[in-house]
């Protein structure tokens, strides 16, 4: 089970092995297999359209396979759904509250769906309000509220039954920068207690703030996986530069900054042509810009940093990750 | 603040103890909790909404003083089930209750439980808990059987007020309002299982329409030619339409029991359809 990395010490509490799915003769997941380990935080890293909900929506049992197998706690949620979400707190990509209802009654009836006692709910609805900072807007409307407070209210909702693993689609996106901070000080709380975190994400620095291994999913492929630190020294160099020529010469460009990645270099060295600028992957950046200047190339804006999970998925599909 | 506890009690254990005794064939369609999900209706009926409900009741109250009131000082008496010449009104009345069990029931089935899936995602959030989706469509065929229940009662109500019945047979509209509403909103849901697009929703009341029209709803079926007749009477409306007249007057046979029947089969049908359908309807 714990083949590559041997990262995977204790027993698994999902593991999936060539799961599938298709919507008529779209597929849309393709045999893709992986484990989470107890207590690990594993993320699901992909641009729009990878298959990650899918693949989120079969572990929660919602959404049934079309070849594979699947086990979550050691059962298999399409056959004991209910059972398998008894231990699971899902944070849905599309927040799906009961906007019939106020912020309270959200978390309460929604504890009763679980058959949680109403002793254990009335307290335990305040606690979770008061997680989410919204005590506040417990009598509110939740159409009423922001961006921010229904991805709160919806990650609180996910933990009403205390659960072992919290599956999180897209946690943060379409929140600005300091709502997504919260939220994550939030997840590494809970983290830090022992639950297990399965989140999918189209944002590199999200993968890399919370997740201790991923893979990286493509037209619902697995193209890579292992730790977000250990992607990035796999796949990449340790810095890039980045420089731009303005639309017209970009292209044109293109020859002679490959001779430059070529010369000499490892074997992860390369460029990577975006329509607005060109990337170039080196181990020594400083070195290459003086190249750069020494040829006198005279790019229009030149800058070098660290390689990321982005550089990563750009290696590997040619493609970036938000376009 | 801290992070909410995930101490070492589950909380989940009964719940979990209770799942894991369920026989395998139904564990993953039916967790046996679908009082939450009727409680959550009544949750958002008391809290909101009581318009929604009303429009409901006062729909038949409103062709009942146009057609049967109005309508009816043109047509004078009409003989009823049991032959007796009764007035329009009350030869219509109990039509118009039949109908509106009817209509309220595939509304609740068909366009409701449509837009909670692909709006709102009602059903989405309740699907990510221990609940299985036989439990959502039990709680929300419950519900529209309720709200069945609740405009009969207030039509019955309006109809003892304008002296529209003759006798306590006439009670017994309540139970077979909600039948009716039970054959039709499981056969409704069972057909949402097949909707694609808001547009084919459009074809619903293409159905409906016509159906109270011709169901003898409003004249008696003898205006037919006898094959027209026979295929009115294969429709489902008819049968309600008729056991509510016989129940009004208190003219109760063997073909009252035998209108009561289609219904009782016609749920079983639906029934059995949203069950086999259920994973289509909810499990995309
Ligand atoms: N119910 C569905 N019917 C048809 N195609 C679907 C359905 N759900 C998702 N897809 C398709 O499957 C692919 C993967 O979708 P999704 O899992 O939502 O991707 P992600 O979450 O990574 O953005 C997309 O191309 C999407 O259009
Ligand atoms: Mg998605």
């Amino acid at each position: 089970m714990s083949e590559a990395g041997g990262s995977v010490t204790a027993v698994s509490v999902i593991e999936a092995r060539e799961l599938t799915k298709t919507y008529g003769d779209f597929t849309a997941v393709d045999a893709i297999s992986f484990d989470v380990a107890p207590g690990e935080s594993f993320g699901l890293l992909g641009p729009n359209g990878a298959g990650k909900s899918t693949t989120m929506r079969m572990i929660g049992g919602t959404s049934l396979r079309t070849a594979g197998t699947l086990s979550v706690l050691g059962l298999d949620p399409e056959r004991h759904g209910p059972e398998v979400r008894a231990s699971l707190g899902v944070v849905p990509q599309a927040d799906a509250l009961d906007e019939e209802l106020r912020a309270r009654d959200n978390l309460y009836v929604y504890g009763r769906y679980f058959g949680l006692p109403r002793a254990y709910l009335k307290a335990k609805v305040p606690e979770l309000l008061e997680f989410a900072q919204l005590t506040d807007k417990s009598d509110a409307k939740v159409t009423a509220l922001s961006g921010g407070m229904k991805r709160r209210l919806t990650i609180a909702r996910g933990l009403i039954n205390e659960p072992r693993i919290l599956l999180l689609d897209e946690p943060t996106t379409g929140l600005d920068p300091q709502a997504r901070h919260i939220l994550w000080d939030r997840l590494f709380r809970l983290k830090e207690q022992g639950v297990t975190l399965v989140l999918t994400t189209h944002f590199m620095d999200e993968a890399e703030q919370l997740c201790d291994r991923l893979v990286v999913v493509d037209h619902g492929r697995i193209v890579a996986e292992g730790s977000p630190r250990g992607l990035i020294q796999e796949h990449t160099t340790r810095e890039v530069v980045e420089v731009r020529f303005g639309s017209a010469r970009n292209a044109e460009m293109q020859a002679e900054l490959a001779a430059l990645v070529a010369d000499g270099q490892r074997s992860r060295a390369g460029l990577e042509v975006l329509p607005d600028r060109i990337l170039l992957y080196t181990d020594d950046g400083e070195a290459m810009l003086e190249e750069i200047n020494r040829r006198a190339l005279n790019p229009l804006t030149q800058l070098v940093r660290r390689t990321s999970l982005e550089d990563v998925f750009l290696r590997l599909t040619g493609r970036s990750l938000i376009d | 603040m801290d992070a909410p506890s995930t101490g070492p009690t589950d909380v989940m254990a009964a719940t979990k103890e209770r799942l894991r005794r369920r026989p395998g064939w139904i564990a993953n369609l039916y967790a046996g909790n679908a009082r939450a999900v009727i409680a959550r209706g009544f949750r958002v009926i008391r809290s909101a909404n009581w318009g929604v409900v009303a429009t409901g009741f006062f729909e038949p109250v409103f062709y009942l003083l146009a057609m049967g009131v109005g309508m009816g000082a043109l047509v004078g008496s009409v003989p009823g089930p049991d032959g007796q010449p009764v007035s329009y009104a009350m030869y219509i009345a109990p039509a118009l209750l039949a109908t509106s069990a009817m209509n309220g029931a595939v509304y609740d089935s068909v366009n409701n439980v449509f837009f909670k899936m692909r709006y709102s995602k009602l059903y989405e959030g309740m699907l990510q808990t221990s609940l299985g989706p036989m439990d959502v469509a039990i709680g929300e065929i419950f519900m529209a059987l309720f709200r069945g229940f609740l405009y009969a009662v207030g039509f019955l109500g309006v109809l003892t007020v304008m002296g529209l019945v003759t006798s306590w047979w006439a009670l017994a509209m309540i139970p077979v309002a909600v039948l009716i509403a039970l054959g039709f909103a499981s056969v409704g849901m069972a057909v949402t299982s097949y909707m694609k697009s808001f547009q084919q929703l459009d074809l619903v009341p293409m159905v409906l329409l016509p159906m109270f029209l011709f169901s003898a709803t409003l004249y008696p079926i003898t205006v037919y030619p006898e094959p027209v007749q026979w295929f009115v009477m294969a429709m489902p409306l008819w049968h309600g339409v008729e056991l509510m007249r016989q129940l009004s007057v208190g003219y109760v046979t063997a073909a009252s029991a035998g209108h009561a029947l289609y219904f009782v089969v016609i749920s079983v049908i639906g029934i059995t359809a949203v069950t086999l359908r259920l994973r289509k309807l909810f499990l995309r």
